[in-house]
């Protein structure tokens, strides 16, 4: 299952941590985040709990990048 | 600007202004004025330090803000006061206007795709109601208003309208709506009150589909970004050992040699690295050149998928078309009237008359081509002869109208003009009047199409058609295309592209048009798919990689042209901001740059690099 998220992000190598981060999340199969849409979508694995995955991306991307914002 | 950026402006100025008052008024005491250049140092750049220090607490050593902190801080350690301000200065200067710079081309691509309806209009009760267009149900009676957006797709069920397609076409051909045609979600209403059944729900009409597929289409990354993503993962770090080993490295040698270390000297050009080691013109430029490249696309008409395949399209060699739908109208008219006595317009009357009970598509196309309204008074005993044609009595007169069997049954042997086509032949009472031809007509811009594209770069156009050889060959002859293969079923077309697939070189791409009606295995087989005259089909949207909004074939020319214009940008922009960085980068080692130098070097690369990438937004002039 995909979704997509808004966000907001201050520039496009912060941009490109949260990718990374999100992408290592567990239940995450696949994730894309675009900086100048301000958009960040999420592929879920299979049964995965979306509520739980999302909270432990916002756990990551916050780590990486403390300014940014995930709007769920 | 947003808040944050008029907060960041503010403190920009009262450090620039504490910076001023420093430098004027005279401080005797050294130890004072060093403790009051922490004032502006402190108000531009405590949230770099703030996040420099949680960076650290997270792992990410080789953060810009950390690496930024670390040279200004560096910098006063040494007693260089002005520049270590001066470099953060300078540094939120940039970032400053980096946000808003790409806040308002983010701006500008989505006034571009202005097509987003705000409300629908519902009567209850006898009058109107503005509803969220979310709101409406699949089946809803909505109201459109002259000078409104169609909200949702859907059916007229009551009244005539002019509706203006350019927000979806970039075309401004108006089109006639009338009760029971189909509109589509995205077109102005510009003339009477429509009453519409909607056919979808919000969310699945075509303005909805479209504005996420161009929102979408940043998060398919092309190679040059996944490039430039890499190298900033290896530069900034690699930069950083660089300035280390330029802080020991020397001073050390020279220790050995005997020579004083001049510590301080080495350690100052080592900072100078740092301030050159931030990547954020090129991770900025280049997202921003594509992101402005399709929407300059969507602007006119040809909705891009992905970043990707804008690239692709720069490097595209083989194209390879459908005919019927893509390079032809796909519909059947009058393509030539020949009479051999009397004038053309006596003889399509003769023809349209005789068929006017008939349905068939041929029929129709002579009626299409007549043009009046047909008084069907004027025709009585009308008879249809299977395979041949009608025969009937028009104003008195025996006509015949059909195929040269027809014309054998009135003793009329008439030549078979040499052309595609169906041929009509009419007599009046026994008497032969001339042909007209019916064809699949070719779309007037499609000559220019193949003409431009050969111009932009594509070695071949090759044709493919399920139509006759002569059919086929001579529409290709008529536009330039180089190799047709006709006759061949659907499923030849995939065999023919994967064939042409494997003979290709690795980095020739092949793109395929098709009218995304029933090509949809092509469209998704090929390097690049093109699907055109997709308004509002599901199906093609879906299968294909790039969308032509409307039906015309020369857009395909203009998408590579802006394409390869937007490449261009991306090249200058990493092929000019790692020259300057290198540049930079070799004089901060030997001393000839400092820090003044590296922040300016710095900033002025990004202004420049996002200044230049906003260019890609424009095609006006492809």
């Amino acid at each position: 299952m995909k979704k997509t998220y808004k966000i907001e992000v201050d520039c496009a190598v912060c941009a490109g941590k949260m990718e990374d981060a999100t992408k290592k999340v567990a239940g995450v199969v696949d994730a894309s985040v675009a900086f100048l849409p301000q958009k960040m979508k999420v592929e879920f694995a299979e049964g995965a709990d979306v509520d739980a995955v999302m909270a432990e991306v916002v756990k990551a991307c916050k780590k990486v990048e403390s300014d940014c914002e995930i709007y769920l | 600007m947003s808040k944050k950026q008029k907060k960041t402006l503010y403190r920009i100025i009262a450090a620039a202004i504490c910076m001023v008052l420093l430098a004027v008024l005279p401080i005797p005491n050294q130890y004072v004025k060093s403790v009051l250049y922490l004032i502006p140092y402190l108000i531009v750049g405590y949230d770099v330090l703030r996040k420099a220090v949680l960076g650290i607490v997270h792992g990410e050593v080789f953060d810009e803000n950390f690496l930024m902190a670390v040279a200004t801080i560096g910098a006063m350690c040494l007693g260089e006061f002005t520049e270590g301000v001066a470099v953060m200065l300078f540094y939120q200067i940039g970032e400053l206007f980096q946000s808003y710079a790409v806040g308002k081309s983010r701006k500008n691509i989505t006034a571009l795709m202005d097509i987003c309806p705000e409300y629908a209009n519902m009567e209850t009760d006898g009058h109107l109601e503005q509803v969220d267009p979310d709101e409406v149900e699949e089946g809803s009676i909505i109201i459109v208003q002259p000078g409104e957006k169609i909200p949702i797709d859907g059916i007229v069920v009551e009244g005539t309208s002019i509706i203006n397609t350019s927000a979806l076409t970039g075309e401004s051909v108006p089109r006639e709506v009338r009760e029971s045609d189909e509109v589509i979600s995205g077109c102005v209403n510009m003339s009477g009150m429509l009453k519409i059944r909607t056919t979808k729900a919000f969310e699945d009409s075509t303005v909805s589909k479209i504005l996420e597929l161009v929102e979408e289409s940043s998060m398919r990354k092309s190679r040059s970004e996944n490039f430039i993503t890499k190298f900033a993962r290896y530069y900034t770090p690699a930069v950083c050992f660089g300035a280390l080993a330029l802080a020991v490295l020397p001073p050390l040698i020279l220790f050995l040699m005997g020579q004083p270390p001049l510590l301080g000297q080495w350690v100052k050009r080592a900072l100078t690295f740092l301030v050159i080691s931030c990547p954020c013109a090129l991770v900025i430029s280049i997202p921003l050149s594509f992101f402005g490249g399709i929407g300059g696309a969507s602007a006119r008409g040809i909705l891009v998928k992905g970043s990707n395949y804008l690239e692709a399209l720069a490097q595209t060699s083989y194209l390879v078309c459908d005919k019927t739908g893509t390079l032809t109208r796909g519909v059947f008219e009058v393509a030539q009237i020949c009479p051999v006595a009397g004038t053309e317009q006596e003889l399509l009357t003769w023809a349209a008359l005789a068929e006017c009970y008939s349905n068939h598509p041929i029929s129709r196309s002579l009626k299409e081509a007549y043009g009046q309204d047909i008084d069907t008074d004027r025709v009585s005993q009308v008879e249809e002869i299977s395979g041949k044609g009608v025969t009937a009595q028009v104003d008195g007169k025996a006509v015949a109208a059909g195929n040269q069997k027809l014309m054998a049954m009135y003793g009329i042997s008439p030549a078979e003009p040499d052309q595609p086509g169906t041929i009509i032949h009419v007599a009046v009472d026994g008497i032969y009047k001339g042909y007209l031809l019916i064809a699949d007509t070719v779309k007037p811009t499609a000559k220019t199409a193949v003409r431009e594209l050969k111009k932009a770069g594509i070695q071949k156009v090759i044709m493919l058609t399920g139509d006759g050889k002569k059919t086929a060959e001579a529409v290709a002859a008529e536009l330039g295309v180089d190799e047709v293969h006709s006759e061949l079923l659907p499923g030849d077309k995939v065999t023919l592209v994967e064939q042409l697939l494997a003979s290709k070189k690795e980095q020739e791409k092949l793109a395929f048009v098709g009218d995304g009606i029933n090509d949809a295995p092509v469209l998704s087989r090929a390097d690049i798919g093109i699907a055109m005259g997709a308004m509002g089909s599901d199906a093609a949207i879906e299968a294909a990689d790039i969308v032509l909004m409307d039906d015309d074939p020369a857009k395909i020319a203009l998408a590579m042209k802006i394409s390869r214009k937007t490449l261009g940008i991306v090249y200058q922009n990493i092929v000019g901001a790692l020259f300057v960085k290198a540049a930079c980068l070799i004089l901060g080692a030997l001393g000839l740059a400092g820090m003044w130098a590296a922040i300016f070097a710095d900033v002025g690369v990004m202004v420049l690099a996002v200044l230049n990438a906003t260019r890609a937004l424009g095609t006006k002039h492809l």
